[in-house]
């Protein structure tokens, strides 16, 4: 289990042009698969274009209390890049005029941010209704400072998202690390004793599954249907949807994919399970991602890969939706893990 | 360089079957994939006996397929491993029963 991101640890693939070579070499260059620019020009989606923005995805920071091995963010405790408060004004400022009805807040562990319950409220302030935290559970229980969270998101109705690999401590624990698997637990305990995740209950709390290794999520309800029959049996545990996420080949995944052997097979299953009907709702056509220093981004994964928006707006400082919104969007062969099989955004399924 | 007799990337070649013979070969992956969908037993029930017929049948493909099948589906690996064992003791099951035959053949000769 790795206790260092591949920044720390001066690893090949932590620089973002070597993925990018990774990505547009072997299999790609030589033919054997097509590129994924060719394969969404068979039905007509080449370039690629934003529709209506639904959600702002704000990177409150890389650092994180776990270095789990499939993380695309290479999140971890060494890494120190965390939004400024400066740049927090400047999304206020998008959030006060922005179209976008939804702010979803990621990082490494947002809440790690020292200014990030500040944030979600002058963003309530600013008019968000819909908030969502991608919590990684443990940062509950990671110190005493954090204990109240659950009531905090309480407070603010925040939409609770929460990775949780598997319903059995192993697998858990040997994506995410030891010990994870227990703390996740206790903390998913304590979000349904406030009320989050009960049955019926507004307070909203998902679950996200990523497959532990090289292969591709099953069906969604079928794997939802499963973690809830062993989370209730097991812990009593309440949640109320499961999104299946497929790992996309970037940042540790890929390194992992290399390591192991598995890269080829799995860019070819991406490819078997290629759909077009999913390629209509990439969620880059209805997100914007802005990182922890202030650039903008059509999806974390583009953001991961230091891939800027291609418009003449690529800054939150020069913020500018009508002329951002006519943009072509980035796209490489890592897009083909949102296009496989039933599709896969940050909020699960699109097809 | 030794040519083995299977190669794991020919499973990926495994549609192309029909090239040869497409109406059998359609046939067959139409009810194939009818098979598995989910109906009296469900997916992951079919699956687990896939696996396990895979190993009886030692066929390399179907390991390989119907093993990455389960981890999609979140089968564990006691799961697996316990399919295996049912498909090993019919094995040895079906073996030992013929058993019988040849204890009647031996009354049968035997004075």
């Amino acid at each position: 289990m790795a206790t260092k991101s591949l920044k720390a640890r001066n690893n090949d693939i932590a620089n973002t042009s070597r993925q990018m070579e990774i990505l547009s070499s072997g299999i790609f260059a030589n033919g054997e698969l097509p590129t994924f620019a060719a394969k969404i020009k068979e039905t007509g989606h080449f370039p690629l274009r934003p529709k209506k923005l639904e959600i702002l995805q704000i990177n409150l920071g890389y650092m994180c209390n776990q270095v789990c091995e499939h993380c695309h963010v290479d999140a971890g405790p060494d890494r120190k890049e965390i939004m400024t408060v400066e740049t927090m004004q400047q999304c206020l400022e998008v959030i006060k005029k922005t179209e976008a009805h939804t702010l979803d807040l990621t990082g490494g562990a947002p809440e790690m941010n020292p200014n990030f319950r500040w944030f979600v409220e002058e963003a309530a302030k600013a008019g968000i209704k819909d908030f969502i935290v991608r919590s990684n559970l443990t940062i509950i229980r990671a110190n005493k400072k954090y204990y109240d969270l659950p009531e905090f998101f309480k407070k603010h109705n925040v939409h609770v998202v929460s990775s949780m690999p598997h319903w059995t401590r192993g697998k858990t624990d040997k994506q995410r690390g030891d010990g994870v698997f227990d703390k996740s637990i206790k903390a998913l305990q304590e979000l349904n004793a406030v009320g989050y995740g009960m049955p019926g209950s507004d307070l909203k709390l998902d679950l996200v599954y990523n497959p532990s290794g090289a292969f591709l999520p099953g069906d969604q309800m079928a794997l939802e249907a499963d973690f809830k029959k062993a989370l209730k049996a097991d812990f009593d545990i309440d949640f109320h949807s499961l999104f299946a996420i497929t790992n996309l080949p970037i940042s540790r995944f890929l390194d992992y994919l290399i390591a192991s052997d598995n890269y080829e097979d799995y860019m070819h299953s991406l490819l078997d399970a290629y759909n077009p009907a999913a390629v209509e709702n990439v969620m880059c056509t209805n997100t914007i991602s802005i990182s922890w220093d202030g650039w903008l981004y059509d999806c974390d994964f583009n953001q991961m890969l230091n891939l800027k928006v291609a418009s003449k707006v690529k800054h939150v400082s020069d913020y500018n939706e009508d002329l951002l919104q006519d943009r072509n969007i980035i796209i490489n062969q890592h897009c083909y893990g949102c296009t496989a099989g039933a599709g896969s955004s940050c909020q699960g399924v699109v097809a | 360089m030794s040519k083995p007799y299977y190669d794991a990337a020919d499973l990926r070649k495994f549609g192309k079957i029909t090239e040869w013979s497409e109406e059998l070969g359609n046939k067959f992956f139409d009810y194939y994939g009818k098979v598995f969908e989910e109906g009296a037993l469900t997916a992951r029930e079919k699956s687990l006996i896939a696996l396990a017929v895979a190993h009886t049948e030692q066929c390399p493909y179907c390991i390989d397929a119907y093993t990455k099948d389960g981890l999609q589906r979140g089968i564990t690996k006691p799961e697996m491993m316990e399919a295996i064992h049912v498909g090993a003791a019919i094995k040895s099951g079906a073996t030992l029963v013929h058993g019988v035959q040849m204890m009647n053949k031996v009354n049968k000769l035997e004075m």
